[in-house]
């Protein structure tokens, strides 16, 4: 998506006073600006307008079935690390009506609804979500029918990332190669401290906004230290995917006992597959009006977990959770590679979090590679 | 938006056949003149077939290839779609996305003996394939053609059937699976047709369509007679929604079969067919 070609300049020093600098260059250029904010216990994409709209005061504690807020005294805008939302539903909106069809006498027209899409500012984006983006870049842009609605969105976002200095139990980001920091894929990043930010720029449009906030450069012992609680970071980490030939292992382990295992605990809600940044199923739905006249098509998230999934005409190829959950897993970590060239997993650990049973794929993938007990 | 691969064009049902009690073949217009002259398929390609306030299926297009103005589906009334789409009359409006997926190997199968092995509605997809080699007969060789119903009353165009066995070196077996008073042919599951036929095992290209459960045990058979699973094709069906791998109902390990299908090589499939769950 930026591939404009700019001149990177080294990272350059924004205080914390001038932070709302940032917002307002944002806000000049035309773009409405989303930042995490604290709803419902968690946090979602909202739109801010000032530092303090963001969840400053409080950080997330994640587990295995388990997203908690705490209060934190720390002065920081971004101690929460993510929350159930992805970048996903920036680009690849949840429910979107297509087309929508007007009836007359014996026929119809269809008319194309035009995504309502304004220029966007994204903050507080994650290396994992980034990551899980530029997979569904892959997936959406790049076949032979590029997803127009998608592409709108897409081309309306600008990203500025945030570093991770602190990862989650649940988070194995360095394993699978995405993060903590962002590499690319944003048009600025940030690494926060307590009275200022570094910040690094990945695109032309973002060399433009930063030209217009008042930097000083930093010294190479702040870069060094930003380095080492990057590096911590991923050293904190202690989850990860087998590395070894995942998906022959899984491919071969279609009658492995361990799928009666997790199934078992499995209770095909479908949150994993809503918070994955990757997950692309989805349906169609038809809504005509009451009187018949006319009929929205409408675009909604579906999952392989849904007990329609895999259902034609009188019979469902995956009528059990075994089936459900062997398929998404299979698919993630196997047939992704496949399909795409790269895994479907990038590391987020948000469908360990957000399992209300707590399931973790990476101990499920770990068990799935050994021969049955 | 230029090229919505999901907008829905117009088409007027032209001709309806009722087949039987459950199974109607439309013949349909592209109302775009445009449209109309630029639409080409692929036999073994379908296309998404909408009915206003209902939704989409995927059908395959039964007609020729030659004659891309007129779209002919056959259909077999049993889901939600299909139950209104099989009402529906002459002079009436449908909508139409396509044409998807990977037609029939027709290029692989120059120059070979063609066996053509089918199951129940299984023959819908395949009759484009058969009556393209009927047009180039001189470009293919012998030309075999093995149909199972369940019951007689269930066997589709008979009248092409009998055209077909007049062709210069066919062969047509049917058989049912239920005897009939009217039914002539050979009673039994497809599979049975094979126990007399002679095939070539190196010069010949099978296309398979039908339950598949018929198409598995009829590669095994087709295995044993020496046929190589990379010149054994089979249309598969599973759910799908979007025609272009992108909704992920249709899957099949690492196939969209939408998309990579739904004719598939038999090797490239053999891992996953008939494995539960899948």
């Amino acid at each position: 998506m930026n591939s404009d070609s700019f001149q990177a300049p080294s990272p350059q020093l924004l205080r914390r006073e001038d932070f709302p600098q940032l917002l307002h260059a944002l806000k000049q250029s035309g773009y409405q600006i989303l930042g995490p904010v604290v709803s419902q216990g968690a946090i979602q994409w909202k739109a801010i307008t000032t530092p303090n709209d963001l969840p400053i005061g409080w950080k997330d504690l994640q587990e295995p079935g388990s997203y908690r807020l705490e209060p934190d005294p720390s002065p920081r805008c971004f101690n929460i690390v993510h929350g159930p939302e992805s970048l996903k539903p920036l680009t690849f909106a949840p429910r979107e009506t297509l087309l929508v069809l007007d009836r007359q006498d014996h026929t119809f027209s269809a008319k194309e609804i035009q995504p309502d899409t304004k220029p966007t500012a994204v903050f507080g984006v994650r290396a994992c979500d980034l990551a899980g983006l530029a997979i569904q870049d892959g997936i959406f842009l790049n076949d032979t029918y590029p997803d127009p609605y998608y592409q709108q969105r897409r081309e309306n976002l600008f990203l500025i990332a945030v570093n991770c200095t602190r990862a989650h139990q649940t988070c194995f980001c360095a394993s699978m190669g995405t993060g903590p920091k962002a590499q690319q894929g944003f048009d600025l990043s940030l690494t926060e401290a307590d009275k200022d930010f570094l910040i690094e720029v990945g695109s032309a449009k973002g060399l433009k906004v930063l030209k217009q906030l008042t930097c000083s450069l930093p010294t190479e012992e702040r870069i060094k230290q930003d380095e080492d609680l990057i590096a911590a970071c991923a050293a904190s980490q202690t989850r990860s995917l087998p590395k070894s030939n995942l998906p022959d292992a899984l491919y071969e382990a279609h009658d492995h006992p361990r799928w009666d295992e997790v199934a078992a605990r499995c209770l095909s809600c479908t949150n994993c597959t809503m918070v994955c940044p990757t997950c692309f199923c989805h349906g169609v739905e038809e809504t005509p009006s009451l009187d018949f006249q006319q009929s929205g098509h409408t675009r909604v998230w579906d999952s392989c977990f849904t007990p329609d999934h895999g259902y034609i005409h009188g019979k469902n190829f995956r009528p059990t959770i075994k089936d459900r959950y062997r398929m998404w897993l299979t698919h993630k970590l196997a047939s992704w590679i496949d399909q795409f060239g790269t895994s479907g997993c990038v590391g987020c650990g948000r469908c360990i979090t957000w399992c209300p049973v707590g399931i973790d794929l990476t101990e499920e993938a770990h068990a799935l590679c050994q021969p049955p007990h | 938006m230029t090229h919505n691969p999901y907008l829905i064009h117009p088409a007027t049902i032209v001709e309806r056949k009722q087949e039987s009690t459950d199974i109607v073949t439309f013949r349909m217009q592209l109302t775009d003149p445009g449209l109309q002259k630029s639409f080409r398929f692929k036999a073994g390609q379908f296309n998404m077939l909408y009915v206003f306030g209902v939704g989409e299926v995927a059908i395959s297009i039964v007609s020729d290839p030659d004659e891309p103005g007129l779209l002919d589906h056959t259909i077999r009334i049993v889901g939600r779609v299909t139950q209104i789409l099989g009402k529906m009359q002459k002079g009436e409006t449908v909508g139409i996305r396509g044409p998807f997926g990977q037609g029939w190997p027709m290029k692989e199968a120059k120059g070979k003996d063609v066996l053509i092995v089918t199951g129940g509605l299984g023959c819908a997809p395949v009759v484009g394939a058969i009556e393209y080699i009927f047009r180039r007969r001189e470009d293919y060789g012998d030309m075999t053609i093995l149909h199972g119903v369940k019951t007689p009353h269930d066997l589709l165009y008979r009248e092409r059937y009998d055209a077909w066995r007049h062709q210069p070196n066919t062969q047509v077996l049917l058989t049912s699976d239920e005897p009939g008073k009217t039914w002539h042919s050979h009673v039994g599951v497809v599979t049975e047709l094979f126990d007399d036929l002679q095939v070539n095992p190196d010069n010949t290209l099978v296309m398979m369509c039908g339950p598949e459960i018929m198409m598995r045990v009829a590669c095994n058979v087709l295995t044993h007679k020496g046929l190589r699973p990379d010149s054994m094709y089979v249309s598969l069906e599973r759910h799908m929604e979007c025609g272009i791998g992108l909704c992920g109902h249709c899957q099949l390990g690492p196939f969209f079969l939408c998309k990579d299908g739904p004719v598939m090589r038999l090797d490239q499939v053999i891992p996953f067919m008939g494995k539960v769950g899948v």
